[in-house]
């Protein structure tokens, strides 16, 4: 083609430079400046608490819960799309794995059957925000309340007690302590994060995520099956909740009819603390695993500070509010 | 020889709206045919059926004199057909090289992405076809950062990268500074070089005149005319251009 000059080209390499470095990570910078300057405050204020492993193994252990969750909202987030249902779909997930127990009396099946009931929950999310068009906030309202009920009906509103799931290698594979000190929750928490990582900037299915978010149009012209990727992404945030609803039971070793309660502010804020957008199309999986350490920490932290319980969500109000200003304006920045 | 493209009958109805009524257009090898039309003549809808975005109510398509049923997006790329389209196609909040490959993600053998090869790729393309020197182009810049020039460079280099046979511009010319249409107008005039079709749409009937072999006019969903650019002056098209729009015919 005459437009093609045939001019040497310099080779490319992935040069790094500071600059670009500062400006393609700017948000996960901000926040992770954040983070250590939050933990300076903390290790300050109360070093008698946060100089000593105690509290870092206390927070392993209790911050994966929702964290976990994090990392799939996050990719549905950058989707340009929200869940709200997951988590009844936690305790849902509980339920089919009580329900299967008393059937059977495997544990091993009674998990799986969590697994699939998530990742039911997850595709009818996405079948029906994507086949009649509704926007997932008031599906997935309507999804909430159904599967709430669903739990509360199914379960008489009854409490169970899991103390049968003690011996089963699968609680000291999903909530045991490796080497008699290190929750396993934790490690769970950095293997879905890692895979959540390589699904969304190593995949096809990762950069349909991108550019769904950031101009549906354009990708439905270009030939991505936007349908498809969104019930994908609705299906894997199904899928982990009933995996996280599972961890957090046999943690406690007890089914509450209302288990996932209270989850929901924490980890959505865990993800929009770490600088994903909420409008899609930009967001990171490192930037909501410090954004759920920050949420995670905050409430520890208020009272080994010495202030009383009732400042927490004062605390985490400003933070957010902080947070997602300093993000907004990174990337007016960086444009 | 085989015309690259045809289409034969074609209708598509939107509800009780007919946007596209016995639609007859052909693209021959090597040519670059102009679309010409008012607003809402149905353009858009004819470049969306090529390209696999909407499905004809009726009619038939034909590439390379094979018939072609059920024709999507990424079955119209795979058969050749790379869009222009106006800068609206692009991510804006996404790096250059994801918009390049958008939808034609490169994978590696165990199908994750090769995204090395995607930068390298495109720090070669934007070089080596769009001129720019070597520090104006970085693979992760942002395209929301980009002019209208360099944007439409983008959309242009993703149809060269993928060797397309059919290029459809759709208005490529909105947005752009003169100088960047006449580059513009170059690169078209580079496709029939180069052996390639394009189909290419603009309002400025000037643009049109000046790189098309062929001009179809559209008018309220119907080809209202079609003409050989050798054969008419640019004063009797713009003449008829306007008997079409007041009158829906030539004659």
């Amino acid at each position: 083609m005459t437009t093609i000059e045939n001019t040497s080209i310099p080779p490319y390499k992935d040069t790094f430079s500071m600059k670009k470095f500062l400006r393609s990570n700017g948000t996960v910078l901000g926040i992770f400046g954040v983070f250590l300057l939050l933990f300076g405050i903390f290790i300050l204020s109360a070093p008698g608490t946060f100089l000593k492993p105690m509290i870092y193994y206390a927070f392993m252990s209790t911050i994966p819960f929702f964290a976990i969750m994090a990392m799939p909202l996050t990719i549905l987030v950058i989707a340009g799309e929200i869940d709200l249902s997951f988590p009844s779909i936690m305790a849902m997930g509980m339920v089919a794995f009580l329900l299967t127990y008393f059937q059977f009396q495997s544990i091993w099946l009674s998990f799986v059957a969590a697994l699939l009931i998530g990742l039911f929950a997850g595709w009818l999310n996405g079948f029906i925000i994507v086949r009649f068009g509704i926007p997932s906030m008031v599906a997935t309202i309507g999804t909430q309340f159904f599967w709430r009920g669903a739990v509360l009906v199914l379960s008489q509103n009854k409490n169970g007690s899991l103390a049968y799931a003690m011996s089963s290698p699968l609680q000291q594979i999903l909530v045991g302590k490796l080497f008699g000190v290190f929750p396993m929750q934790m490690i769970w928490l950095i293997v879905i994060a890692i895979l959540c990582w390589v699904l969304l900037n190593r995949t096809r299915f990762g950069a349909h995520v991108y550019l769904i978010g950031d101009n549906a149009e354009s990708a439905k012209l270009m030939g991505v099956n936007c349908g498809k990727e969104r019930i994908r992404a609705f299906m894997l945030v199904g899928l982990i909740s009933a995996f996280a609803g599972v961890v957090a039971s046999l943690h406690v070793k007890f089914f509450w009819p209302s288990l996932g309660d209270g989850y929901l502010l924490r980890t959505l804020a865990s993800v929009f603390l770490g600088g994903t957008s909420v409008f899609g199309g930009v967001g990171t999986i490192f930037g909501t695993f410090i954004g759920a350490f920050m949420i995670g920490s905050i409430e520890a932290a208020t009272v080994a500070v010495g202030l009383t319980g009732f400042w927490t969500q004062l605390i985490y109000g400003l933070i957010i509010v902080i947070s997602v200003t300093m993000h907004s304006f990174l990337r007016r920045r960086m444009e | 020889m085989e015309n690259r493209l045809e289409l034969r009958n074609v209708s598509k109805l939107f509800g009780e709206v007919h946007a596209l009524e016995n639609i007859d257009f052909r693209l021959g090898q090597n040519e670059v045919v102009g679309l010409l039309g008012d607003n809402g003549a149905g353009k858009s809808t004819l470049i969306k059926i090529i390209t696999g975005y909407y499905q004809p109510t009726s009619g038939e398509i034909f590439f390379n004199g094979q018939k072609v049923d059920n024709l999507t997006v990424p079955k119209a790329r795979e058969l050749g057909v790379e869009t222009v389209y106006q800068e609206r196609a692009l991510a804006e909040l996404q790096s250059l090289w994801r918009n390049i490959f958008l939808g034609r993600e490169l994978t590696n053998k165990y199908g994750f992405l090769d995204v090395g090869k995607m930068k390298y790729e495109t720090h070669r393309l934007m070089i080596q076809s769009m001129g720019f020197t070597s520090t104006a182009v970085d693979p992760d810049s942002k395209v929301g950062t980009f002019s209208g020039g360099e944007r439409q460079g983008v959309a242009i280099v993703r149809a060269l990268y993928f060797d397309a046979d059919i290029i459809i511009l759709d208005e490529p010319t909105m947005g752009l500074s003169l100088k960047e249409t006449q580059k513009l107008l170059n690169f078209v005039n580079g496709i029939r070089k180069a052996g390639k079709s394009a189909v290419f749409i603009d309002h400025n009937i000037f643009h049109v005149y000046a790189v098309a072999d062929r001009v179809v006019v559209i008018d309220r969903g119907r080809v209202a005319g079609e003409f050989v650019t050798k054969e008419i002056s640019l004063d009797d098209l713009m003449e008829k251009m306007i008997h079409i729009a007041e009158t829906g015919s030539f004659d």
